[in-house]
């Protein structure tokens, strides 16, 4: 009952005319950011952030503008992942395995309204989960010490092997490609610059929207100049728009399940929602085993890792709101506007301000129900961006590019930086050598080091520190039980089968 | 070739982004990104200095993360020396990080500093259910067995949190600083966490990080880091009253181009004095868990050389640089 009160003074506070009206433009300015390469939705968020202020919005109004673009943007990453092959923001990475090729097989229309309906999955369970389990769940981040989320990201980076399927050497070096890049930067635990060449735009190491844009977008230009126009990938047959029912069907428990696993990356600070679409799509891929044909095109690659990285958006504002630890860059900026609202997250929140809570929440319910409402009319408009032509739709994609990354940290070093990583993504897929994985070991490698050697401080040294509690030593099984074990037992697990015939 | 063209690209750059942000005269740069103490001290003295009538316009914050502020501080220095519209928020990081020649030499004079309004105090901190009931207790436990203790904090190795302990150690007289634990996570309240959770044994930070927490009754506070007990949280014991004789805040404040007029400088000092009088900053202060450190003009960048050369003799002691 106290949850009903609860929204109900939620919704009092958050839904009026004006505020429904702050939330129409928030989402749609979202999926407009969270759509553009290079404008990810935490500086999508803090471009907007003085634009609350100087509209002299009041705490709940800018809150729930704010929120929508948040959501917005969670939203709008699948779109230019699925038409384009560009990731719009590093959690809608792994959107482009199976939404671009499901757009190649010209059911463009079908992938975006697939994906728009697992976004909406994904945020409603991890919104629901956040109502029902925040003050629990936030114990759970007091569990997850270095030891812990050095298993949890060894548990992603075992699944690395199995992502390419037609090679994995092929696959393995590219991670390895990542991990390496991963160690440019001040090394935490000396604080002294690695493979920097003292130059101080490298002391906090290679920004992953850098990476993905060059590796994709700006790869996508130098193909596109060098078959002057034909050898480009972009361009992609068109039907007409309906809603998949069939494929949504289909796909239902893949969505819960991937929204639980976001959810639960989500929450922990030190995950994050890139690493939610990723747990989302890997677990998908190995449940649905060979057959499922992850990688081709299908419904699920595409549901999964969208309610995936949605879920762990809503699931990042759990120990946002009560720790104040931010787990992901978006939860930071959300967190310094609530600072500059004189809101301070933490412990006491949830009792001190119930209304600021609830009244999130409450607009994060409005917010999800717009974005659906909005998302799946939208996807007519967003499909006739593929009748524009190649010659014109890509220098303008690598324009917008250029800009949101020089708006990242206001120099021109990123943009050279973008196109050194456009010139490695074209060498790579010269030698069929798929650049995804190298940004996931970017992602996961810096994490991964300061996991492992934090663990190492704390345990004195003794490695055995890292199996020292259930929860990663369940972790460690998971690792080796459900991804490389497989590997090298498959043919063994095969035989019996023949020796009972 | 090149060059013109990536100049173009991003001239253009520059005016899209000009033209969506309405154009304002005056800049603030937060050196990181949205989120942090920096980017704090760029929106609310802003806001404030807009709503006071200290500035004719809103003053545009421009986040320039990289290095621990080195990136926003070379550009200054190189490119925007003489630049009168232009504000950069600056801390203890800051000077910490120019002692440790941590800006790939660039030296503390090379800009001006304005002044603090505004300082978070430096706390050490504890569980709930941890063994240790006063500062005393901690520091003996680590003198007598340096591996029982380990400090979590949100800097790096060598950072401002990192040395906090480091000094109070020193004045105990223990030597042996390299065998003090420490890990750097990301930020105050990751830090705590890992405390709660029984990873680390204390934690080192800032008062605003740990308000909240106290109040939840999820950590106690050993010792605050000032001279004086801190308004508002007159229960917890200082450092200094405990025996161990360490000041160490966190101020807030501005720096300004090293070769803007002194006019100009004097232009901003006022103006910053101003947010420092005004109620809204008492506000600001109190809802982040600062207390009143107000130092404007000349005097503030005696107090910064100061302290450049303290961290900078501090940091050789203890082995941090060389």
């Amino acid at each position: 009952m106290d949850i009903i009160s609860n929204l109900a003074l939620g919704f009092s506070v958050a839904l009026s005319p004006f505020t429904l009206g702050l939330a129409v433009i928030g989402c749609f300015l979202g999926t407009i950011i969270g759509a553009l390469p290079g404008l990810g939705p935490s500086n999508g968020v803090a471009i907007l952030i003085p634009i609350t202020f100087t509209m002299g919005l009041d705490a709940t109004s800018a809150l729930v503008l704010m929120t929508a673009v948040y959501y917005g943007a969670m939203y709008g990453g699948r779109i230019s992942s699925i038409l384009l092959n560009i990731p719009g923001d590093e959690p809608a990475l792994m959107t482009t395995l199976d939404g671009y090729p499901m757009a190649k097989q010209g059911r463009a229309g079908d992938a975006l309204v697939l994906s728009g309906v697992a976004s909406f999955v994904g945020a409603l369970f991890a919104t629901i989960g956040l109502i029902l389990l925040a003050p629990f769940l936030a114990r759970l981040a007091y569990q997850f010490g270095p030891a812990e989320y050095f298993a949890l990201y060894l548990l992603a980076f075992c699944t690395l092997g199995g992502m390419a399927s037609n090679n994995q050497a092929k696959a393995a070096m590219a991670s390895c490609l990542g991990l390496a890049i991963a160690m440019i930067g001040v090394d935490d635990n000396s604080g002294l610059p690695r493979l920097t060449g003292g130059n101080l735009h490298l002391y906090d190491g290679i920004d992953f929207l850098v990476a993905i844009v060059g590796l994709f977008a700006v790869a996508e230009v130098f193909f596109f100049l060098e078959g002057h126009g034909r050898g480009s990938s972009i361009g992609v047959k068109l039907e007409k728009v309906r809603i998949p029912w069939a494929d949504i069907v289909a796909t239902k428990w893949t969505m819960l399940r991937a929204s639980g696993v976001g959810f639960v990356a989500g929450v922990l600070p030190g995950a994050g929602a890139s690493l939610g679409s990723f747990l989302a799509y890997m677990s998908e891929k190995s449940i649905a085993g060979e057959k499922g044909g992850f990688g081709t095109g299908v419904a699920k690659g595409v549901a999964a890792p969208e309610a995936g990285n949605n879920s762990a958006a809503g699931g990042a504002l759990v120990p946002m709101l009560t720790l104040g630890v931010p787990g992901s860059g978006t939860t930071a900026v959300l967190l310094a506007l609530l600072m500059t609202l004189n809101i301070t997250p933490g412990p006491t929140l949830f009792t001190d301000r119930p209304e600021v809570v609830w009244g999130l929440i409450a607009s994060l319910l409005i917010a999800n129900v717009v974005l659906l409402l909005m998302n799946v009319p939208m996807v007519k408009i967003f499909v006739k961006i593929l009748m524009v032509q190649p010659w014109i739709l890509l220098p303008g994609v690598t324009m917008i590019s250029f800009v949101g990354i020089y708006s990242l940290s206001g120099s021109y070093f990123d943009l050279l930086l973008m196109i050194g990583f456009g010139v490695l993504g074209y060498v790579l897929r010269k030698l069929d050598i798929p650049t995804v994985p190298v940004i996931l070991g970017i992602l996961l490698g810096g994490e991964m080091e300061g996991a492992i050697r934090n663990a190492m401080v704390l345990g004195n040294g003794d490695w055995t520190y890292l199996f020292s509690s259930p929860i990663a030593v369940g972790l460690w099984i998971a690792a080796i039980a459900g991804f490389v074990a497989p590997m090298f037992l498959r043919n063994i697990l095969a035989r019996p089968q023949a020796v009972e015939d | 070739m090149t060059s013109r063209l990536l100049k173009a690209l991003v001239a253009s750059a520059v005016m899209s982004v000009g033209g969506v942000t309405a154009a304002s005269a005056n800049e603030c740069i937060a050196p990181a990104n949205p989120g942090g103490g920096w980017d704090f001290t760029c929106r609310q003295i802003g806001a404030i200095m807009f709503e006071i009538g200290a500035v004719d316009g809103p003053i545009q914050v421009t986040n320039m993360a990289g290095a621990g502020g080195g990136l926003a501080y070379s550009h200054v220095v190189t490119e925007r020396g003489d630049d009168a519209e232009l504000i950069v928020a600056a801390s203890s990081a800051t000077t910490t990080r120019l002692a440790q020649n941590a800006y790939a030499g660039m030296t503390a004079d090379q800009v001006r500093f304005v002044g603090a309004i505004g300082a978070d105090p430096g706390v050490i901190v504890v569980g709930a259910d941890s063994p240790y009931n006063s500062l005393n207790e901690l520091i003996d436990a680590i003198i007598a067995d340096p591996g029982s203790v380990a400090f979590a904090g949100g800097s790096a190795v060598g950072g401002f949190d990192h040395l906090k302990p480091l000094m109070i150690l020193q004045r105990a007289g223990f030597t042996d600083i390299t065998s003090v634990r420490y890990i750097g996570v990301d930020g105050g309240a990751d830090a705590i966490t890992q405390t709660v959770g029984g990873f680390t044994q204390a934690m080192t930070g800032d008062m605003s990080e740990v308000v909240g927490f106290v109040q939840a009754g999820e950590v106690r506070v050993l010792a605050v880091l000032t001279e004086e007990r801190v308004p508002g949280f007159e229960d917890i014991p200082t450092a200094v009253e405990q025996g161990y004789d360490v000041v160490a805040v966190n101020w807030r404040g501005l720096y300004v181009p090293a070769d803007v007029s002194d006019a100009t400088f004097n232009t901003w000092a006022d103006r910053l004095q101003a947010v420092a009088d005004s109620d809204q900053w008492a506000e600001a202060m109190a809802a982040n868990g600062l207390a009143p450190f107000t130092l404007v003009g000349a005097d503030f960048q005696g107090y910064v050389d100061g302290l450049v050369a303290e961290i900078n003799t501090l940091s050789k002691e203890i082995g941090v640089i060389e």
